[in-house]
């Protein structure tokens, strides 16, 4: 009994195999979309683990002296009973690898800080002895993935990007022996030791700021954490389209069997269990092509995260046994969903009840003004949580609740705002076909809502990153058209060599403008300490955001300083107000806006850094050049100093590389857009090809009144692609709405930056296009196989009239 | 496979054990295994104990940095004025890396607290700019010192210890009570029956007067000490695992240090030292040591419990039944290469008090 019903009910996929091809795409697409996204933030999230231990150490309080520390100061302050280690830290070039190098001392750093690699029993092979210290015969340690080629030792903990070494062995690297990036405090200091100020003119500096990358990158995460549940809820559409579609389908071989004799209750199991086989089948698919997807994208991922946050990320991706367990559970959870209500239409079924088409479109009615009250509520939440939240300090994750509701709010209201349209639509119209085709399509609504609903999310999603990315783009590359404004820059191997540079290029351009910097902390923030030369440059291009007037002029004199916008925003600081830097209380004179920077900055006169800070990094030039001398210029400066390549780049490259990183950032979420919109065609050609199978009753008469198949053909058409336009017209505001939320709430929370919303009618007139496009596919074949149905068909539906 | 620099491994005996250090002992068997036995113990690079060389002070207070391996190891047996017992301990060992490179230094320091509230103890790795050891003469001063952890002064009149971690401190002041005692050979102690060796003296002879901190106040103690210093190059015999290390100051005034390396077979040497210093090396086998109770300290079984005896047909030297106890149990180490060191009390033939420690109990 229970074989013969259920190979009775599997028939029925073997006979439309389009729909069961539907079903499991719509279930391998919305599965791969949300696994690929999940793959690829586990990956990530992996990467910022393994940097952790490097962050806390970061975060822990240091002791400074002005100047800067050298391994003395280690040793005097380790004499005085203030356990310290030494740090280095850099970037080195190595081959054509620009690698960020940290120097450790095995025998004090603590573990969490070292590669498990490199213990104390590697002392063996480290030059402990002062003097004794070498690049060459120190071991360095790397990512297993680039440790061979740049002769380190393969270290599986660390993450890519990062050399590490013996503390005085980095130094020697970076061309600066016996001095220090910084003297960490350990957590645990002995019960006695010197008081600070006998040992030496040392003060101790709080931990910075945290910059948990964890923390940082959160945005990020959630921003394609978002965009994958976006796409499953999309693809989940496609799922509930064929599944109520097959459903109608078998109503006439359900009622058969029931009638038979099958208890409901069996029936409702060996539904449910073909429910599973096939989630089970489609999350299968859907995995291994996430996990394809993830694959292709990561390498983007992870130059974004770089470009944005520092975050290095291995572009390589692990496969991870709980993405399996996660994505079959999301495509199995998602098809109970989306087929609960069949089944629970099933079980209310009387047992000889006909189909009763208008009867849904009646209760779709009582549905769909429920749903625009939901909408309403969750549109007000929304603007509470985009408009007042921020206001009062609340995160990031508010933002993000504020994009959920703003979405699901406009979705909710769609199908009410799309009757309300063809109403009126109906109101207007005059001829009795026109009247027919608005009251028509208003009938289909409730079918197609769902559909639609995924279309308009999916269109708005698309409008509010389009629009966010070029406002970021216009902005960005305006903003780099400024600040590097230099026509060379230069970084000199050591102080030494810098000096000489220095002294040589003077005679040779028209400015030379030094980029010294020092890091510290301001405020508890950490921020990177610039010093620069007065110069008509900085007067003329420097992309300010607010300051007080003759900004420049008093700069220079040293009576206050430039800070960027990051800073400005996490101190709150304005024009005008105060700022304590180590040795240093002074004034605000200006805000600068500095985009793709994730850190504080500070700008002062080059002598006050000079003065404040001896301990400063003076090997960065950048160089005003007479118009066209630039190649012959860098050609002498490397020939003469004989330079490596690297050392001196032009502007052109500058701005190329900061481009590149632009770019990438936004391919992913480029990437996932159009994955996304794709869907929703699907999801649209699958209502489509569910109504049409259910509408033959409506169109015989029509089509018995003389319209022929053709145009009814053409009509439904017409239909789909007037339904998508009206989507459309209701997306447009969303996905503004979307793109202000994201520029103006969303990104001053994760990046510390606001900037300017910018419309490309152009780029919306594309996307209506596309809509229209996937609409229209969508719409074909159903209309095809409607202009090809045997006539007989439409006939047969006057047969069964009572 | 330049291991055999580096410190031992985790897990292996330390002090004199350090003899035994598992990658000395390690290196030793693979020099076996790959046939370079031939290549003798000179094959290291570094110097090695000499039966014929005589200890010179205060010149031999000094690091001595051609040998691998050396440390200054100091135990105090102290009492508060409650009359409860402490022990406070202060080592700090020395290990050259490279045989062409006398400069390429790696220190060491351990220090303990034996409290009545628990077992403290504190672990310090440090390159040569944070430790050392300076010596300068007449008057003989010396300096040894691993971050603030400091043994200054002159072993055979005044010195001044201290160290601390982050729960304890002790800071103490050494006078010399007796003379230096050359251990062994006239300072050259043998290791085991195959002829491995060290050069050893101590000063068994010191009265301490301090005070000691746990994490409230200070607290003054006064009681005896003892320092070891020992250096050598060579590992210990292949099948040697642990030692058990007894230095003990009877209640007549006379002292005795004696130790058991376990291995395939016992090998002990002992030295009585008479209450005016008059030391008696003694021979394999004349001092014994047997486990009466075992205990499970830190997940190690340890015995805590010892029936030490003495037996050597000379005059001076005494016939002994003496039972050793732990004061506290939970002296365990649990440093780089953990052990258990504390302070022991003695009862039987003789009273007394003194430290015991034992390493390689897995």
């Amino acid at each position: 009994m229970i074989g013969a019903a259920f190979r009775a009910l599997v028939s029925h996929w073997r006979r439309r195999r389009l729909q069961l091809a539907a079903l499991i795409t719509g279930l391998a697409l919305a599965t791969a979309l949300w696994t690929g996204v999940q793959a690829i933030n586990a990956e990530a999230r992996a990467s910022y683990a393994r940097a952790a231990g490097e962050v806390q150490v970061a975060a822990l309080p240091q002791i400074t002296r002005a100047g800067g520390v050298t391994m003395e100061d280690f040793y005097t302050l380790r004499a005085g009973g203030w356990l310290v280690t030494p740090v280095v830290e850099g970037r080195v070039q190595i081959g054509d690898r620009s690698l960020r190098l940290l120097g450790l001392d095995p025998l004090t750093a603590p573990a969490a800080l070292r590669p498990a690699a490199m213990t104390p029993e590697t002392l063996s092979r480290l030059p402990v002895a002062n003097g004794t210290a070498t690049p060459a015969t120190a071991p360095r340690y790397a990512a297993p993935d680039i440790a061979a080629e740049i002769g380190a030792i393969a270290a599986p903990g660390l993450p890519p990007g990062l050399l590490v070494t013996e503390v005085t062995a980095a130094a020697e690297m970076l061309g600066r022996p016996g001095r220090l990036s910084r003297l960490t405090l350990l957590p645990e200091q002995p019960l006695r030791q010197a008081a600070l100020a006998d040992l030496g003119p040392y003060s101790l500096s709080p931990a910075a700021e945290s910059t948990d990358l964890g923390r940082l990158t959160e945005s990020f995460h959630l921003n394609l954490t978002a965009f994958g549940f976006l796409a499953f809820a999309v693809g989940l559409f496609v799922v509930h389209g064929t599944i109520g579609l097959a459903f109608e389908e078998r109503r006439p071989m359900i009622r058969t069997l029931r009638a038979l004799g099958l208890p409901l209750r069996l029936l409702a199991a060996l539904l449910a269990a073909e429910l599973t086989v096939l989630a089970l089948i489609g999350g299968g698919i859907g995995v291994v092509l996430g996990g394809w997807i993830a694959a292709q994208l990561l390498p983007d991922v992870a130059s974004s995260l770089r470009g944005l946050y520092g975050a290095e990320v291995s572009g390589s991706l692990t496969i991870r046994p709980v993405w399996w367990l996660a994505g079959l559970g999301m495509a199995l959870g998602g098809t109970w969903v989306a087929g609960a209500g069949a089944l629970l239409q099933l079980a209310r079924l009387p047992l000889l009840a006909p189909a009763r088409p208008r009867a849904w479109a009646r209760a779709g009615r009582r549905l769909a003004r429920l749903g625009a009250l939901a909408g309403l509520v969750l549109l007000a939440v929304a603007a509470l949580a985009l408009g007042v939240a921020p206001g009062l300090g609340a995160g990031l994750l508010w933002g993000f609740a504020g994009l959920a509701a703003l979405l699901l709010g406009a979705a909710a209201l769609l199908p009410f705002l799309l009757s309300r349209a063809l109403a009126l639509g109906a109101r207007l119209a005059r001829r009795p076909l026109a009247q027919w085709a608005w009251a028509d399509t208003g009938q289909q609504l409730p079918g197609l809502s769902l559909a639609l609903m995924a279309l308009m999310l999916a269109l708005a999603a698309n409008i509010g990153v389009s629009t966010m990315v070029g406002s970021f783009r216009q902005t960005f590359l305006g903003w780099l058209d400024q600040r590097l404004a230099a026509d060379l820059y230069v970084i000199a191997r050591d102080d030494a060599e810098a000096e000489r540079l220095e002294a040589w290029l003077e005679p040779r351009v028209e400015a030379v403008l030094p980029v010294w910097r020092i890091a510290a902390t301001a405020e508890g923030a950490a921020v990177s300490l610039y010093g620069f030369r007065d110069d008509p440059i900085y007067r003329q291009s420097w992309p300010l955001l607010s300051a007080l007037p003759e900004v420049w002029t008093r700069a220079a004199r040293g009576e206050g300083v430039l800070i960027n916008e990051q800073l400005a925003r996490r101190l709150d600081k304005a024009p005008g107000a105060s700022l304590s830097l180590p040795g240093w209380e002074t004034r605000v004179l200006g805000v600068y806006s500095d985009y793709g920077n994730p850190n504080g900055q500070v700008m002062m006169a080059l002598d006050r850094l000079v003065t404040l800070y001896p301990g400063a990094d003076r090997r960065r030039f950048g160089l005003r050049l007479a118009p066209g001398t630039a190649p012959a210029l860098r050609k002498a400066l490397t020939e003469t100093f004989d330079l490596p390549p690297g050392v001196v780049t032009d502007q052109a490259t500058q701005k190329a590389a900061a481009r590149g990183v632009f770019e990438r950032t936004f391919l992913v979420t480029g990437a996932l857009n159009a994955l996304t919109l794709a869907v929703a065609g699907f999801a649209m050609l699958t209502a489509l090809t569910t109504l049409s199978g259910m509408r033959l009753p409506q169109l015989a008469p029509v089509w018995a009144m003389g319209m022929g198949r053709r145009q009814l053909a053409a009509l439904e058409v017409l239909r789909a692609l007037g339904l998508a336009a009206l989507t459309f017209c209701m997306a447009l505001p969303v996905g503004l709405a979307l793109a202000w939320a994201l520029l103006a709430v969303i990104n001053v929370q994760a990046f510390g930056w606001r900037l300017p919303m910018f419309l490309y009618p152009a780029d919306l007139a594309r996307l209506f296009l596309w809509a229209m496009l996937a609409a229209g596919l969508a719409a074909t074949l159903p209309a095809l196989r409607l202009a090809r149905r045997p006539v007989a068909d439409l006939l047969r539906v006057f047969a069964g009239e009572r | 496979m330049s291991a055999d620099r580096s410190f031992p491994r985790p897990g292996r005996p330390t002090r004199r054990a350090l003899l035994a250090s598992g990658l000395g002992l390690l290196l030793a068997q693979r020099l076996q295994a790959q046939g370079f036995a031939g290549l003798g113990q000179g094959g290291t690079g570094f110097a090695l104990p000499d039966p014929g060389y005589r200890l010179r002070f205060p010149r031999d207070h000094a690091a001595h940095p051609g040998f691998r391996i050396e440390w200054w190891y100091l135990t105090a047996n102290l009492t508060d004025p409650q009359g409860r017992d402490w022990g406070a301990q202060w080592t700090l060992f020395r290990s050259a890396l490279d045989p062409e490179e006398p400069r390429a230094q790696a220190w060491m320091g351990h220090a303990a607290l034996a409290s009545p509230e628990g077992h403290l103890s504190a672990e310090r790795l440090a390159r040569p700019g944070q430790a050392g050891v300076r010596l300068t003469e007449a008057p003989t001063r010396l300096e040894a010192r691993i971050d603030e952890w400091r043994l200054t002064g002159d072993p055979e009149t005044r010195m001044r210890v201290s160290a601390g971690g982050s729960d304890f401190a002790f800071d103490l002041g050494l006078t010399a009570t007796g003379p230096l005692v050359l251990q062994g050979d006239a300072g050259y102690s043998v290791k085991s029956p195959g002829g491995q060796a060290s050069h050893y003296y101590s000063q068994p002879f010191l009265k301490a007067a301090g005070e000691v901190q746990t994490g409230g106040g200070a607290l003054p103690v006064t009681g005896i000490a003892w320092l070891d210093r020992e250096w050598s190059s060579e590992p210990l015999a292949a099948d040697q695992s642990g030692w058990d290390w007894f230095s003990l100051s009877l209640d007549s005034g006379a002292k005795l240090m004696g130790f058991v390396l376990r291995g395939a077979s016992r090998f002990t040497a002992a030295t009585w030292i008479a209450p005016d210093g008059r030391a008696t090396p003694l021979p394999d086998g004349a001092f014994r040591a047997e486990p009466l109770d075992w205990a499970k300290v830190a997940g190690h079984r340890l015995p805590l419990r010892w029936r030490v005896r003495l037996a050597d047909p000379r005059p001076e030297v005494p016939a002994l039944d003496l039972e050793v106890r732990a004061i506290r149990p939970d002296a365990w180490m649990p440093m780089l290469f953990p052990y258990w060191e504390g302070p022991v009390r003695v009862s039987g033939s003789a009273g007394g008090i003194g430290y015991l420690e034992m390493t390689g109990y897995e």
